[in-house]
């Protein structure tokens, strides 16, 4: 009995020898990856792997209904010489870069106007957000019929008005359409844009502004070396998201024009559609949308660059 | 008790030579007997979900549903019907086919179901049950319809595009009839527009109208996008002179055209701003719908302008019917298709319709629907005369694609609209169709 009391093995095991698993119990990082894993489950099953699925596609010749066989960089070249698709480019680039511009320029006047006090503050803001809520389908066919060549309101009061003798050609005529779908795309976008700065303006304390007041700054100098500075992750972050959000458009372009007239507001994502979905070359079509990931991975890079990594945000001062 | 007699399923059952109709009870006794010595059984329990193109006539879709509804109460086979857009049966068609699930059968428009003939069931029983009993089926639903020797889906019917125009306007520009050759058309539009009451035709991506016109043009000067053998054959004199022809037709247009997609000559030919275009007979059905009285009396429909070639070269909607292949009610499914097609069935579909739908048996051509209003009578030839997608070439899936890529209605807009001369825009549609047509 004296003997077995005293051996080693049953009284100290437990203290000296605790396994890699009674370990692992209580690591936290370990029980961490276990709650990320279904964070982690749902993007690489809803994003990774569609994307990387698409990319292997862009490489075969996949036909609707059938799989394809890997064909190299065949839908890649045919795409090069391919004026449709290069117009598609242009089209994107001109679409996304104009209508950014002016989004942010409304959207941050507008978001600095709805920061003063005023009367219906709360109702104004509430206002603003409208062509944000509204499905974006109906308000491309509220602008489809805005811009119908036939029976366009602004061509017919222009018309009453006698600014005009004819009817304007909104969506007909090349540079007509584009600036067009241009305007739906910046009306729609500016409150995202308004209103998420708005958040960031009320970040802002107000004693900066109050001791810049005593210094005697003007409006533009507060509005230059205060809000803006301050303003800057978030115009970083709004911006990048609604670069991505014209860059890939998709709805505004197919309810109002569909590509046309002859291809002139054909986006990537519009023309990818088309081929890949309607007429039934996925492998083509997966090409076109494989093709924006470099420019939408530029966006990002450019932003994330560019904007975020400013050293005063790590708590130094800039350079 | 017999709840039908021999009688009443005879009347049913032979294409609408005879002026009688079944309705109502007579119907429903007619399809029940029909149920029970039709070819094929269906399922124990079956229902059927069927994907359609949705409508563009009212009328037309409440007939369809009516056929529908006998069908179940005949057969007790339960259908469940959704209605998409035009443009989106075959997106959803095709995403169906690859996933391998999704309705049991689609109605959708062209070649649909060349596009995955190893997805859709074998329907040569149908097609000859129906062809034998209904004088056959016209040239073009054979190429529609099948692969090989199979039949992999049925045309059930066709959508005539033909001209749409205001008489009194016509008349006052000198033209008692419309005009039957291409050169006699430019003059009547030329004269049309002098005269302040233009026409037009669609030159956005509107897949009916847009390429309904642009096809026949090009056809009608011999143009062709591919041969026999499906090489590209785009870059010809004959398609720079349809060309140069169509530029001229543009001329005489309203303006925006390049923006219209398919219902915009609708609106603007019920608002008096068009005196002619092309469309089905919708526009004279939504005028009859509203009760336009003075629309109704001065519209009228013309067949195509024949050109050089001089030959009919008119491109109409066809809209086949097909069964997939993972579907777990086949017999069913073919039942429904031989049942639609019924002269009892069809008939009275067809005259609802106003003449929008032209089946593709040749004993519906005696419908009196095509008879009794002179102004529809040009669509009962729509399907007998009508052209494939892809013409020379196969109607597979490099016809659907072209098509829906819109190959040859954007050279036409890039000709008509100056965008591109002639030369360029041939260059660009030859190097698409090079991209669709690679055999590589």
């Amino acid at each position: 009995m004296a003997d077995v009391a005293l051996d080693p093995r049953t009284a100290k095991r437990p203290l000296l020898h605790a396994t890699a698993w009674d370990r692992l119990k209580v690591n936290h990082n370990w029980l961490g990856l276990w709650f990320m894993l279904p964070a982690a489950a749902i993007l690489v099953l809803f994003l990774a792997y569609p994307l990387g699925l698409g990319i292997w596609i862009s490489f075969t010749d996949t036909r609707i209904g059938r799989s394809g066989v890997f064909v190299g960089v065949e839908n890649y070249e045919w795409l090069w010489d391919d004026t449709v698709f290069w117009l598609s480019v242009f089209n994107t680039l001109l679409y996304t870069g104009v209508a950014s511009v002016f989004k942010f320029a409304i959207g941050l006047y507008l978001a600095i106007l709805l920061n003063q006090h005023m009367p219906f503050k709360a109702m104004i803001r509430a206002i603003v957000l409208i062509p944000f809520i509204v499905p974006t389908v109906l308000s491309a066919i509220a602008f489809w019929w805005l811009f119908d060549s036939q029976f366009s309101i602004i061509s017919w009061s222009l018309k009453k008005i006698g600014f005009i003798s004819s009817n304007i050609d909104f969506l007909g005529d090349f540079w007509n359409a584009r600036w067009s779908v241009i305007f739906a795309n910046v009306w729609r976008g500016i409150p995202f844009v308004a209103i998420t700065l708005l958040a960031g303006l009320q970040t802002v304390p107000p004693s900066l502004y109050e001791a810049a007041t005593i210094d005697g700054a003007s409006r533009w100098q507060m509005f230059r070396f205060i809000t803006y500075p301050l303003l800057t992750p978030i115009i970083a972050v709004v911006m990048t998201f609604s670069v991505l959000f014209t860059f890939t458009d998709f709805q505004l372009i197919w309810a109002m024009t569909r590509g046309g007239p002859v291809n002139a507001t054909h986006l990537m994502a519009t023309l990818s559609y088309q081929r890949a979905i309607l007429g039934g070359y996925l492998g083509e079509g997966s090409a076109i949308a494989t093709a924006m990931i470099p420019f939408l991975l530029a966006c990002i890079l450019i932003s994330w660059f560019g904007l975020q990594r400013r050293k005063w945000q790590q708590g130094e001062s800039n350079d | 008790m017999n709840p039908f007699n021999r009688r009443t399923f005879l009347q049913g059952s032979t294409a609408l030579g005879a002026s009688v109709a079944l309705t109502g009870p007579a119907l429903l006794d007619w399809a029940k007997a029909w149920a029970q010595t039709a070819p094929w059984k269906p399922e124990r329990n079956a229902q059927i979900s069927l994907l359609r193109w949705k409508r563009f006539i009212q009328a037309e879709e409440d007939a369809f549903m009516e056929l529908v509804a006998n069908f179940t109460k005949a057969t007790g086979v339960k259908v469940n019907v959704t209605n998409e857009s035009l443009d989106d049966v075959q997106p959803k068609a095709a995403i169906a086919a690859n996933t391998g699930s999704g309705p049991d059968m689609f109605w959708g428009l062209y070649s649909l179901p060349h596009l995955f003939p190893s997805k859709v069931i074998d329907l040569t029983d149908v097609a000859d049950y129906l062809g034998k009993k209904y004088g056959g089926w016209v040239p073009s639903a054979v190429t529609y319809g099948k692969s090989g020797n199979k039949w992999i889906g049925i045309p059930v019917a066709y959508n005539g595009n033909v001209l749409n125009y205001r008489k009194a306007a016509s008349e006052k520009a000198g033209f008692k009839t419309f005009p039957k050759k291409t050169d006699e058309f430019l003059a009547y539009a030329k004269a049309m527009k002098a005269q302040g009451t233009p026409g037009g035709m669609a030159l956005g991506h509107a897949s009916g109208d847009g390429n309904a016109w642009v096809h026949w043009a090009l056809w009608a000067f011999g143009g062709n996008l591919v041969d026999a053998r499906d090489r590209v054959i785009i870059d010809s004199p004959e398609t720079a002179k349809s060309l140069e022809y169509a530029k001229a037709l543009y001329e005489t247009f309203i303006p925006g055209t390049a923006s219209w997609n398919d219902s915009f000559n609708n609106k603007a030919f019920l608002a008096n701003e068009v005196h002619w275009t092309n469309n089905g007979v919708s526009i004279y059905a939504a005028a009859k719908a509203g009760n336009m009285k003075e629309m109704v009396d001065d519209i009228d429909h013309a067949l195509w302008p024949v050109g050089p070639i001089g030959k009919p070269t008119e491109f109409h909607v066809a809209y086949p019917i097909m069964v997939m292949t993972y579907s777990k009610v086949p017999q069913a499914s073919k039942a429904f298709i031989a049942f639609m097609m019924e002269a009892a069935n069809l008939d009275p579909w067809v005259i609802k319709s106003v003449g929008y739908l032209t089946p593709g048996l040749t004993a519906y051509e005696k419908n009196p629907v095509w008879t009794s209003d002179p102004k529809l009578t040009v669509c009962r030839d729509v399907a007998k005369n009508t052209l494939t997608a892809g013409h020379l070439g196969s109607v597979g899936e490099k016809a659907a694609a072209a098509l829906a890529d819109f190959i040859v209605l954007d050279m036409f807009a890039n000709v008509c609209t100056g965008r591109e001369d002639v030369k360029g825009a041939v260059k660009i549609a030859d190097r698409q169709a090079r991209r669709l047509y690679r055999t590589s």
